[in-house]
């Protein structure tokens, strides 16, 4: 079943979390960092199974960027 | 050495053609004495239609090349005779280790599938399949079938005319010439026939080598199949280790696409590769090594009017997966009962389009899925490199990271879905495993299995329906083959064929695909299906 992207508020104490992610990045290498971020990403994806939901997720998270529309025609 | 390759299977003789004032007509010339040239050439033997195979060489091909043959392959094999010679000699295998970096990552067991004849897949060198295609060909000779395979002729012209092919052919004796209503070009990547018509490759995706080599071994290596991803005797690359029968291992060392073939071929850099692979301890002896270049591309079309392409001199893929040999086959099952309805006057020759349309599609998804794992095995930027990474890491640790892991997806057969030939799915509830285009998966029935009972014509399937012993349609004469699911003790009949339904009726291709299905007999569906099916009911 196709459950839609949870796009609202869905943490009961995102600070929390916030923090926990930074934590786990203490210390590491950019290297080690990407690596860490790599393996979360697929646990999640793999979490979430429903392919749709992801593909959702990606497109979400492509659309949310401010420095990587290298072409938008752009302002000065 | 073994003698398998010395041995000419077809020497050179000389044949009356070379005596005639004017070319001599054939209906079939088959060009090449591969795997595929030698299936094609069988197959219209034994549907009565003559046919010559030309070859430039007389002997098998030297070393192991193709050595992984799935299941579907061996079910054509059966139908052309050398299908359980393929299962006796082959080596069955459903373990295999992963390793990354200098650790195992895991072990896993395929577990396949039950109720089939044959088993997934088996290793087995080419050779030996060109041997066994090779016996079956002189089988069918002594038996009286018009089946001829001409040693060291080398195809030198191709001039393709409206009405036929003209070949002139080198011999030891010299040239001579002959004709060919329809001419299958089955001559490899190189193809000799594609060059000499000017055409070219579409869709070059990318080029990679690597060292192939066959070892004998005396350490007693499990049957297993184990693939290293950037192992540390071959950096950033990959590495695989197979058995094959005879105590013969193969070895892919894949070595990138800038690199120096002959200096890598030489045996002081191959030996200690293999030491650092097998063990420093570990003794063993090379048989033979070789340089594969290879490069995923496709022809844009594999039928050019009378002459037709098909296996390698087609379309080519890396060799993660088993796709070539493999895909050749099923390229020769497609096309020669399409070709003896043409011959037979019972079909238009647009029907060989769909041979095109139908193979085109089974290439490109082979091609997919063959980049698709040399992405994985080759990362191509720093992020792709770091996320294959993180799913070898995670594999070592969780199941779920296991089927991301992409050394290679075995080949599967095609389902051509979308065809012009299928007719619409009727069965509701039934498997999509056999809906309109799929090959008909194998099970138990009676005290054998459904797939020999199929012959090499168009079958109606039926289970638990009514329906004509027989029926006539077009200028074909269709049996039925009538099963009941009571005595179905392994349920697997029931589950390929029926699904929710109480009935069903499959009309079924001569290549065991599926062209229609339904609950119950419709002489008119059925009719229509059929016409469908040969191209009477399509015009582009």
């Amino acid at each position: 079943m196709t459950s839609p992207l949870i796009l609202t508020p869905n943490l009961d104490r995102p600070d929390d979390v916030y923090a926990e992610l930074l934590a786990a990045h203490d210390g590491l290498t950019k290297a080690q960092s990407d690596a860490l971020n790599a393996r979360l990403i697929l646990i999640l994806a793999n979490h979430i199974g429903d392919q749709a939901t992801f593909i959702q997720a990606l497109t979400k998270a492509k659309g949310a960027g401010s420095n990587d529309r290298p072409h938008d025609g752009g302002h000065d | 050495m073994n003698k398998i390759f010395e041995t000419p299977l077809y020497p050179y003789a000389r044949n009356r053609d070379q005596d005639a004032d004017h070319p001599p007509r054939h209906k079939v010339i088959v060009v090449g004495a591969g795997p595929v040239g030698l299936a094609a050439a069988i197959d219209l033997a034994q549907r009565g239609v003559p046919v010559v195979v030309l070859d430039d060489n007389d002997k098998v091909s030297f070393g192991s090349r193709a050595i992984c043959f799935a299941k579907r392959t061996m079910e054509i094999a059966d139908r052309l005779g050398v299908g359980q010679a393929m299962v006796d000699k082959g080596v069955q295998w459903n373990q295999g280790k992963v390793f990354f970096g200098d650790r195992k990552v895991y072990d896993f067991n395929l577990l396949a599938e039950a109720g089939h004849q044959f088993p997934a897949f088996v290793n087995l060198q080419q050779y030996y399949i060109e041997h066994y295609l090779v016996q079956r060909i002189r089988t069918l000779q002594a038996d009286g079938a018009s089946i001829e395979i001409r040693g060291r002729n080398r195809v030198t012209a191709v001039r393709p005319h409206d009405s036929h092919t003209a070949l002139t052919i080198d011999t030891p004796d010299g040239p001579y010439s002959l004709e060919a209503d329809w001419l299958i070009a089955c001559d490899g990547a190189g193809s000799a026939i594609r060059a000499m018509m000017g055409l070219d490759f579409i869709g070059r995706v990318f080029e990679d080598n690597f060292l192939i080599a066959d070892v004998t071994m005396e350490a007693d290596f499990p049957t297993e199949r184990w693939f290293w991803f950037d192992p540390p005797f071959n950096t950033g690359q990959s590495a695989l280790l197979h058995k094959q029968p005879d105590g013969v291992w193969r070895i892919d060392l894949q070595l990138g696409w800038d690199i120096d073939k002959t200096e890598e071929q030489k045996p002081e850099n191959v030996i200690p590769r293999l030491k650092a692979m097998l063990g420093e301890d570990t003794g063993f002896e090379l048989e033979w090594v070789s340089i594969y270049t290879f490069q995923c591309r496709r022809m844009a079309r594999f039928r050019h009017d009378r002459v037709i392409f098909a296996g390698d001199s087609a379309h080519q893929v890396s060799p993660f997966g088993a796709r070539g040999a493999n895909s050749g086959f099923q390229d020769a099952d497609n096309l020669i009962w399409k070709l003896q309805l043409v011959l037979e006057g019972l079909a238009e020759d647009s029907l060989l389009d769909s041979y095109d349309a139908e193979r085109v599609a089974a290439a490109e998804e082979n091609i997919l899925n063959s980049s698709r794992s040399t992405d994985f095995i080759t990362p191509k930027s720093d992020i792709s490199r770091i996320f294959r990474d993180a799913v070898l890491d995670l594999s070592e640790h969780h199941p779920f990271a296991r089927p991301l892991v992409n050394s290679g997806r075995l080949s599967l057969p095609t389902v051509y879905d979308g065809s012009v030939l299928n007719s619409g799915d009727r069965l509701p509830g039934a498997d999509a495993g056999t809906r309109p285009g799929a090959p008909c998966p194998d099970a138990p029935l009676g005290d054998g299995f459904l797939l020999p009972q199929l012959g090499h014509g168009f079958t109606l399937l039926t289970l638990n329906a009514d329906a004509p012993d027989v029926v006539e349609e077009a200028g074909l004469t269709i049996p039925r083959l009538a099963v009941t699911t009571d005595a179905d003790e392994t349920g697997a009949l029931a589950a390929r064929y029926l699904g929710t339904a109480g009935s069903a009726v499959y009309l079924i291709r001569p290549d065991q695909h599926v062209a229609a299905r339904m609950e119950t007999y419709d002489d008119g569906a059925i009719r229509a299906a059929l016409r469908r099916a040969i191209g009477q009911e399509y015009r582009p």
